[in-house]
């Protein structure tokens, strides 16, 4: 808000390297940015390495070649649980903690970075508003919602320190098609409001279609192509072609 | 003379043994807790320590207990009272649920929810006593549960060091060949037992996670 618009790229990938110690390697020279504000879509097979993109980015996996940076900064040069607090994350419903209330769930983060109670409290109400979860809700276990309302929960999340970058690990994949859909229609509903850059990971390619700004595909631990949806849905590459073959050619309508 | 006339005519010194018996127990299976479960934990963040900290705690564990008593014998200030002997051995008997059970219980928690709260930006001590812990609070219950079990029946053997307790009875009993005496020992013991393991059950019940 400070300086003028920043159109340097959030997240930077160079030559990107990550290898296990058995030596298999998940992810060959991925090069890449994500721009301020836009919803990146990582996209591709089971092991094609897109959830290892997103893991190198919070640091739960550790790049064995190459550098990212994030806001222009090596993450060498990162305390990692500042990093991590700047970036909101969302995995498949799993990740809420059981033992903790709807309303704790939601304050994690600012619990954990020591707000004022009050302000905690405004900010729960403020976050469910925002998603779509009902207030009496608040003192709910995970386990007594529906997948619907605990994604929601899990989103709420993620955004409660209002982090400028969001990662979302198949938020949407375990979710029936009614639900999903629905979701996904807040989803961007939420982006167009709230502007984060959020980088997202699926199989599903309609999804990568409505949600994405861009699509970066991948596959066998390489980055393929990186193009709009509409450049994806025009696209003759092998792969390309590939996907919308798999999933009906319909989506060509349905994109442009 | 049957068995509860003699448990009537001498219940004083029998409720002496039971408290004492209790005394035993409770003292060692804190110790135990105090031991056992901060090196669960430590064997969850150093992996290198794993096989060691379990290997040496499951060597104590198959040591007659008599031979253990003996062992200890010569130790300085410990082997000097029959008491401070008896609680040694039996919190060191006590360890193997406990680090055991510490450890399954923390490596048994979801690894996707500790990955979330990590990805969150939880420090290692932040994800330990909010995440971790509460959610293998059941677990390490369970161990507590075991060892005091274990103990109640293995400070029986105390009093053959002279650690008191109600082993008195079913000693003095084997000598006198009196299926009195041994009872008046055993039965209380085996009542110390049962309440062990179903208050704790309870206990445990209450703080798993559902």
């Amino acid at each position: 808000m400070n300086d003028p618009p920043d159109h340097r790229p959030v997240i930077q990938f160079k030559n990107v390297f990550f290898r296990l110690d058995n030596g298999l390697e998940l992810l060959h020279n991925l090069t890449l940015e994500v721009e301020r504000g836009e919803t990146l879509v990582l996209l591709g097979r089971s092991g094609s390495g897109k959830t290892t993109t997103l893991k190198l980015i919070n640091h739960l996996l550790s790049a064995t070649g190459g550098e990212i940076l994030v806001d222009g900064r090596s993450l060498r040069d990162w305390d990692l649980i500042r990093l991590r607090r700047t970036i909101g994350y969302v995995i498949q419903e799993v990740g809420l903690f059981p033992h903790f209330t709807v309303e704790r769930n939601i304050a994690l983060v600012p619990q954990i970075e020591k707000w004022p109670l009050e302000r905690i409290r405004h900010r729960v109400q403020e976050l469910m508003q925002l998603v779509g979860l009902e207030p009496t809700l608040a003192s709910r276990y995970p386990r007594e919602l529906s997948g619907g309302q605990r994604q929601r929960v899990g989103v709420a999340r993620a955004l409660a320190a209002d982090p400028p970058i969001l990662l979302m690990d198949e938020p949407f994949g375990a979710l029936d098609p009614i639900t999903r859909v629905e979701l996904q229609r807040e989803f961007l509903a939420l982006q167009n409001r709230l502007r984060k850059t959020v980088v997202f990971v699926t199989h599903d390619l309609r999804e990568a279609l409505l949600l994405g700004s861009r699509i970066a595909l991948m596959e066998a631990g390489r980055l393929a192509t990186v193009q709009t949806p509409d450049e994806f849905v025009h696209s003759t590459e092998p792969l390309t072609a590939a996907y919308l073959n798999a999933f009906g050619t319909d989506l060509k309508r349905g994109a442009s | 003379m049957n068995l509860w006339q003699f448990i009537l005519q001498n219940h004083t010194e029998i409720l002496e043994a039971t408290l004492q018996h209790l005394q035993l127990v409770a003292i060692s299976t804190l110790f135990a807790v105090l031991i056992g479960i901060p090196l669960g934990i430590l064997i969850t963040r150093r992996p290198v320590l794993n096989k060691p900290v379990l290997g040496a705690a499951n060597v104590i564990q198959t040591i007659p207990s008599l031979a253990l008593f003996g062992f200890l014998l010569p130790a300085p200030w410990i082997g000097a009272r029959a008491d401070r002997l008896a609680i040694l051995a039996l919190t060191l008997y006590a360890l193997l649920p406990l680090i055991r059970n510490t450890y399954t219980g923390i490596k048994g928690v979801d690894r996707a929810i500790v990955e979330a709260g990590r990805g969150m930006g939880l420090t290692d001590g932040q994800l330990l006593w909010q995440v971790e812990l509460p959610l293998a609070l059941g677990v390490i219950i369970a161990g507590v549960r075991v060892a005091t079990v274990i103990s109640v029946g293995l400070a029986t053997i105390a009093a053959a060091i002279g650690a008191g307790g109600l082993g008195e009875y079913i000693f003095r009993g084997l000598a006198m060949v009196n299926d009195q005496v041994i009872l008046a020992g055993a039965i209380p013991a085996a009542m110390l037992a049962l309440l062990a393991d179903i208050s704790l059950g309870w206990l445990e019940k209450r703080l798993s996670p559902r």
